[in-house]
């Protein structure tokens, strides 16, 4: 499985790949905005996408409006100090399947990712 | 300040550095601040919106080593992008969570970080914003939290988002 991580700080970036290798996921491919990850997005076909918000040139919201225009399957979770509710609604709203506010522990992330994962599967398998 | 601007940045502060760094933070007496006092590394984030002014955490060099290896789980050079990176994702992270807790229906918007690093620099703001200044007590070391921005009056729509501008 490969997996996009799409964050300006690399700081994060890191600390996401330490979780996602826990969980036995080294197939990792990163962008620092929204513009690096459209013009990375189709040549890497990711089968997940980790997406911060705040980030130069193009922020996260963007990013995964355009994202849907072409792809509607893929899930993408928000990774994102963006923590007011109109913010989750307006990111669920553009095509965000899930929701992670920062700070979190490895394990929240974890979860969040095993059952966005798990319900990706279900969904295929109907 | 209303001091329904300030709570939320202490709250935040405590649970990002307890989340991400295991690292409890003991909160000083916030006090307006006066003079200048020197710091060797500050992450700055602008707020704009219904809230403009400028959040600014600054630390003396030996402590924000000893945070960024905790954050990063590793030794980190100081003055490397590596180092002003992770600077500016815990200011990100604090000021972010901070206005999720302040007064509903408030919108703000915050930039993305900027780093300075210089020995014994100071962040000057725009003055017709108190600046409160809140001690931070944590086993790395102390730093500070400065916090100044104000409620953009609705009947003003010139008002925009304060810059900080750093001297070394």
């Amino acid at each position: 499985m490969k997996i996009m991580l799409v964050d300006d700080s690399k700081t994060m970036r890191n600390i996401q790949k330490a979780v996602l290798a826990q969980l036995g996921h080294n197939d990792i491919v990163e962008a620092c905005d929204g513009q690096d990850a459209l013009s990375k997005v189709q040549a890497a076909k990711p089968d997940l996408l980790l997406v911060d918000w705040n980030m130069p040139n193009m922020d996260g919201l963007s990013f995964v409006k355009a994202f849907r225009q072409t792809n509607k399957a893929t899930p993408i979770i928000m990774v994102t100090t963006e923590a007011e509710k109109g913010r989750v609604i307006e990111a669920i709203k553009a095509g965000v399947n899930n929701y992670v506010v920062k700070p979190f522990t490895p394990d929240l992330l974890s979860q969040r990712i095993s059952e966005t994962l798990a319900k990706r599967a279900a969904a295929g398998a109907t | 300040m209303d001091p329904n601007y300030i709570k939320p940045f202490i709250t935040s502060i405590q649970n990002v550095f307890s989340t991400m760094l295991q690292l409890p933070v003991s909160i000083g007496e916030p006090t307006i601040k006066t003079g200048q006092q020197p710091f060797d590394v500050s992450g700055i984030i602008g707020m704009s919106g219904d809230v403009v002014g400028s959040v600014v955490l600054s630390f003396p060099r030996d402590c924000a080593e000893r945070i960024v290896a905790l954050f990063c789980g590793q030794q980190v050079a100081f003055e490397t992008s590596d180092f002003n990176d992770a600077i500016g994702e815990l200011v990100n992270m604090v000021s972010g969570n901070a206005k999720a807790l302040f007064p509903a229906g408030r919108k703000v918007s915050i930039s993305c970080p900027s780093v300075v690093v210089g020995a014994k620099h100071s962040v000057a703001r725009q003055s017709d914003v108190p600046c409160i200044q809140v001690p931070c007590g944590t086993d790395c070391g102390e730093f500070v939290i400065e916090i100044a921005i104000k409620s953009k009056p609705a009947t003003d729509p010139t008002s925009a988002g304060s810059v900080a501008s750093a001297k070394a």
